[in-house]
């Protein structure tokens, strides 16, 4: 039998604020635990919430970049649970009435153009971290209460290949439109993955699975890798998908059954007391999309359209922002689109991984390059040793034209230079000048390599070959 | 004696509050509860199908603060609450569920 799995993902996004979602204490990643704490996040009795109105801001605007339309009212409820994360023993969150609704990220998967669409994005608070030690959990409540949003898909995609493109996209567009910094390593973008499959042609979905709190886009991908294998596996065979939550074993790359806190409907769900609704306004809405950054997409089509650069290199600039951002402010000083690209694919990527450093932390600047590249047009300089000035300044800093004076890598264009050394190649290799002039034009290749060999590199090629042809053909 | 309401069980509100009840107690309640339920029942004979839900009384909106940085409690009186603590973290029971 032919199966088909169904996925939707739940995606937990740590907005850029300042301070928490409902009190004024600092969001800061890596801070002395328990330091960021007040009555409000601690759920001392009595205290009261107050609503962060760039955490709303920020919710709102990545809705509009994903194309949701804003609730023009919402509200806020609670989520009862007992768990040491929350000391307030409810998370305040929006269940019927969210900030944004519907939306979707359209994106390319295996070359085709697929849309995944939204269900929602509602505002909530964080939960605690906990750590696990022998005999006991420690909590730190720096992170409780900090503005997470949670985006919520459809059950709209059908391999991990789909669900990784959306998260790559989404991603992507939190980072650019200023929502959101996306670390994984730091937990800013967290997911819940829920997958079920079916026999191809029933109407009905399967039972669904759901693998909690994953950060690694990897693990999210072989986790759903692994699920779908199994539960048609345990179909194949006869059986029953259990409806449950599941946990992933990074080591043994496995899910595996979870007990679960409390089942759904036993979170209790009512109005939050203690927080007013929001109102969200025509005009307010205008202004934020009046704010709203370009986007990968839209600057993709620009570098293809106005800068005249191939979809595959506007493609990789834009995949991430640094990169984007980058190569916009090398672009400030030249013209020459397609050169910087080049070097920012080659050079710049190689070196960056080989060293594992980021492009905020090369030591060539955009000027730099942009000089680079000036010399290289001006053909000062060859391209090849247009590189290795990029090489040594990666590796060493300095500057482009001094590195170009020192070491004497300017070209050679002067006449007199050139001739000699063409005639030279010329005089000791009668073979292949006979060939040329017998109508093989291939032949003066290696004449130009005999040349090149003898200026050390130096020599302009273009120029080179203007001369040699001037001698055998004249 | 009203009716019983299927979805509301004392024992299961009382687990998920984690209280402890007799058997004397959940009996008692569950009476109790029996009869809040039943009154507040009373409602469904109203027609509400076109009345908005309310989540407040006051029609008050948008009280938001500015995303700056105030105070935060001094770390030493926070721990001073908790029952233990570790290093500046605030130890618990062990909670992972596996
Ligand atoms: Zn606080």
């Amino acid at each position: 039998m032919k199966y088909e799995a169904t996925i939707g993902l739940e995606t937990h996004i740590m907005q850029k604020t300042n301070t928490k979602m409902f009190c004024a204490c600092k969001y800061e990643y890596g801070a002395e635990p328990n330091t960021h704490v007040c009555p409000v996040c601690l759920g001392y009795p009595g205290a009261l919430p107050v609503m962060n109105e760039k955490a709303i801001e920020l919710c709102c605007k990545a809705g509009l970049l994903l194309g949701c339309e804003i609730n023009p009212y919402s509200k806020w409820d609670r989520k009862n649970y007992f768990y040491p994360d929350m000391a307030k023993n409810y998370q305040i969150t929006q269940a019927d009435q969210p900030l944004c609704l519907g939306g979707q990220v359209a994106v390319e998967v295996d070359g085709e153009m697929k849309t995944f669409t939204l269900e929602r994005i509602h505002q909530e608070e964080n939960a605690a971290k906990n750590t696990h030690v022998a005999g006991a959990s420690l909590v730190d409540y720096n992170r409780a209460g900090t503005a997470l949003m949670e985006i919520v898909s459809n059950p709209c995609m059908h391999s991990a290949a789909d669900a990784l493109a959306y998260l790559t996209a989404l991603k992507q567009i939190m980072e650019y439109g200023g929502i959101s910094d996306c670390n994984p390593e730091k937990g800013q973008i967290r997911s819940d993955v829920n997958v079920s499959v079916r026999p191809v042609g029933q109407e009905k979905l399967g039972s669904k699975v759901e693998i909690k709190n994953m950060n690694s886009f990897a693990f999210i991908q072989q986790a759903i890798e692994y699920e779908i294998d199994r539960q048609i596996e345990v179909l194949e065979s006869g059986g029953k998908v259990v409806q449950e939550t599941r946990g992933f074993d990074s080591d043994r790359g496995e899910t595996f059954s979870q007990r679960t806190k409390e089942n759904a409907h036993d979170y209790r769900y009512f109005p939050e007391p203690d927080l007013m609704p929001v109102k969200i306004s025509a005009e307010q809405i205008g202004q934020w999309r009046s704010e709203l950054p370009e986007l990968p997409v839209q600057r993709r089509e620009r570098y293809v359209k106005e800068l005249g650069l191939p979809e595959y290199d506007a493609g990789v600039l834009t995949a991430d922002m640094a990169t984007s951002d980058w190569f916009e402010r090398v672009m400030v000083h030249t013209r020459n689109a397609k050169a910087v690209s080049n070097f920012i694919m080659g050079e710049m990527m190689r070196l960056l991984s080989e060293h594992g450093l980021s492009i905020a932390e090369s030591k060539v600047t955009p000027e730099k390059l942009a000089e680079i590249i000036a010399l290289i047009d001006a053909k000062t300089i060859s391209t090849g040793a247009g590189k290795q000035v990029f090489e040594i300044i990666f590796n060493e800093g300095g500057d482009p034209k001094q590195i170009v004076e020192e070491k004497g890598m300017a070209q050679v264009s002067d006449d007199s230079a050139l001739e000699g050394w063409a005639d030279e190649a010329i005089a000791s290799n009668p073979k292949p000048v006979e060939e040329y002039k017998a109508g093989n034009a291939a032949s003066i290749n290696f004449l130009m390599g005999q040349v090149m060999k003898a200026s050390r590199g130096k020599a302009n090629p273009g120029a080179v070959m203007q001369m040699l042809k001037q001698k055998l053909d004249g | 004696m009203p009716e019983a309401n299927p979805g509301m069980h004392v024992s299961d509100i009382a687990h998920l509050a984690r209280i402890d009840l007799t058997s004397e107690e959940t009996a008692l309640f569950q009476s109790q509860l029996d009869q809040i339920l039943h009154y507040v029942e009373q409602l469904n004979e109203l027609d509400v199908g076109g009345v908005e839900p309310t989540a407040h009384a006051i029609p008050v909106y948008n009280v938001l603060r500015k995303d700056e940085i105030g105070q935060s409690l001094d770390r030493d009186a926070v721990i001073a609450n908790a029952p233990a603590a570790t290093g500046g973290q605030i130890r618990v029971p062990k909670i992972i569920d596996q």
